[in-house]
């Protein structure tokens, strides 16, 4: 085969995805930074206004909120889901097919539409018929008006949120455990360790590099929560459930401030993406390290 | 059974419960009757148990329609995905081009980009094509992305060059050696990146949010976001969480079937970090 020929075969076969990944992502997230430089309400012709939209941005109190909002949720959520996970791993990593069973249960969360399950939690959130409510007054405890109450609605979609991800974390942890080599757990056996120590000692500092990863991961994916808000809150009460990618959302579709909407996508995309190559640069940092 | 292997599955039942709890509600809600559902206490179990819900959900909402458009939308992303991720993942993993390396980096690069910072240009691009409102705009962006091109390069990289030395020999050109020697080893990592792209095609929302405007042509999840949207003060529980039910099973019927693969594309995933 002359080499000539090949890097026409390779083009071809390239073709679709290169035309695709271009069209689709490559030329609009580059659009998307040029359109946060302008004013457009994608009636009339977009006006350059250089970098109003930030400026404007960062002095809307409510843009802080959203911020606010969106890394409360964020963290919360990972706060809980990681040692959640962790621990659900731990007791999962045995043989048996109970524990198979049990992993494809806390799997199925994962693998649910996001509205359907919204949709479920709203009819439990619900104040007057609710099933949460109906617990907590059998147990004697006052009634929570969860998404309408200001204080409430957040942590309801936070406990959704952690219900939802924590499979996925899990099934991650779980392979991590099963890379930790047994003798150093006999080791520490033949020293005396108990468990919650032989856990401190042995597991976490081996488990390092996928606890980084999974709640990196984690924080991302909570980062761009949008489906729950849209249904069960709107934002709703007064933006104490708004979030970045749902105020992105009525900003560009519903009140078509589009150069706002883009400012809003790169602020998030900045976030994210400094998230990304903090979890590039310390997993390469391991990996040099071991090798 | 020792004791903490006895705290162990103790801790795990009572998790599982949990986690099926919402599903259970799901079901349980979609077979009873108002009367029931409104009650107090609440009665955990339908009874007796009656359907009805489910016709009414289905006179109330075009719902045979959406789950067609959500089959329809779901199985052509997930063949297209195969067919462009394969013939990328050939290229990168088999053949010798100039700026290889650099050009498979892009295409991994652009997997750090969030899709909610694309949408607002997107649209823009699918109404310029008068795509808005069609199954084009529905299937056709997500047709390509990266994540597959890396799965299928990963596996490629592992195909024997005896065979394909052998397919040389025999005058197959690179394409008939892809199409006909490579690919049909290739199944597992298929499997994985089918999986994948139907349930997340299957749930996703924002999406055809945007780019569906009449009732014909929404997907399951948005049919099921402006069935609850219609209801003001009393919300039919009953008759969504039916709907509920019929938009959540195909997605875990494709998952509970091809778990092993799903599980080993997460693996994949966090592996390449």
């Amino acid at each position: 085969m002359e080499e000539r020929n090949e890097w026409q075969w390779a083009l071809w076969l390239l073709l679709p995805s290169l035309l695709g990944v271009g069209i689709f992502v490559a030329i609009p997230v580059l659009a998307s930074f040029g359109l946060s430089f302008a004013h457009w309400n994608m009636l009339s012709p977009p006006k350059w206004v250089g970098l109003r939209n930030y400026t404007e941005l960062f002095a809307d109190p409510l843009f802080w909120q959203v911020m606010f909002n969106t890394f409360y949720y964020a963290l919360v959520v990972v706060l809980l889901e990681i040692p959640l996970a962790l621990g659900l791993a731990v007791a999962m990593n045995q043989p048996g097919w109970l524990v198979k069973v049990f992993r494809t249960i806390y799997f199925l969360p994962v693998v649910t539409s996001m509205v359907a399950i919204a949709l479920v939690w709203n009819w439990i959130y619900d104040p007057q018929y609710g099933l949460l409510n109906a617990a907590l007054q059998g147990l004697g405890l006052p009634k929570v008006e969860w998404l309408y109450s200001t204080v409430w609605a957040m942590p309801a979609l936070i406990a959704m949120g952690v219900w939802k991800n924590l499979g996925y974390s899990m099934v991650i942890f779980l392979a991590g455990l099963q890379t930790v080599p047994q003798e150093l757990y006999e080791a520490a056996d033949l020293d005396g360790a108990n468990r919650w120590q032989q856990f401190l000692n042995v597991t976490l500092p081996q488990l390092g590099p996928t606890l980084f990863f999974v709640s990196v991961m984690s924080t991302i994916t909570a980062f761009q929560v949008f489906d729950p808000v849209y249904i069960m809150t709107e934002g709703a009460p007064g933006n104490t459930t708004n979030v970045a990618v749902y105020w992105l959302y009525q900003n560009a579709f519903e009140n078509f401030h589009v150069g706002r909407a883009s400012a809003i996508a790169y602020v998030l995309f900045g976030v994210l993406l400094t998230l990304t190559l903090i979890q590039w640069s310390v997993r390469k940092k391991w990996v040099d390290q071991e090798s | 059974m020792g004791r903490s292997r006895v705290l162990a599955y103790t801790v795990l039942s009572l998790g599982a419960f949990s986690m099926l709890v919402p599903f259970l509600w799901m079901l349980a809600t979609s077979l009873m009757s108002t009367a029931q559902i409104y009650a107090f206490p609440p009665k955990l179990m339908p009874d007796p148990l009656q359907w009805q819900n489910y016709p009414a959900a289905m006179d109330a909402v075009p719902l045979g329609r959406f789950f067609w458009n959500s089959l329809l939308v779901a199985v052509l992303t997930t063949a297209g995905q195969m067919v462009t991720a394969s013939m990328a993942g050939y290229a990168f993993a088999r053949l010798h081009f100039p700026f290889r390396n650099g050009l498979f980096l892009l295409f991994l690069a652009t997997m750090m980009i969030p899709p909610q910072v694309n949408i607002v240009p997107l649209f823009m691009l699918m109404s310029r094509l008068g795509w808005i409102d069609t199954y084009a705009a529905l299937i056709v962006p997500g047709l390509f992305g990266a994540f597959g091109i890396f799965l299928l390069r990963q596996w490629f990289l592992g195909f024997p060059v005896e065979l394909e030395q052998a397919a040389r020999l025999d005058g197959c050109n690179p394409f008939q050696i892809y199409w006909h020697v490579a690919l049909p080893t290739a199944l597992p990592a298929l499997a994985t990146l089918g999986i994948f792209t139907f349930i997340s095609t299957w749930n996703s929302f924002l999406w055809p949010l945007i780019v569906t405007n009449s009732e014909m042509m929404r997907t399951l999840p948005v049919g099921l976001a402006a069935f609850k949207g219609a209801f003001r003060e009393t919300t039919e529980w009953g008759q969504l969480m039916a709907a509920g039910v019929i938009s959540v099973l195909p997605a875990l019927g494709v998952f509970l079937i091809g778990q092993k693969y799903f599980i080993q594309g997460l693996m994949s995933g966090s592996l390449k970090g």
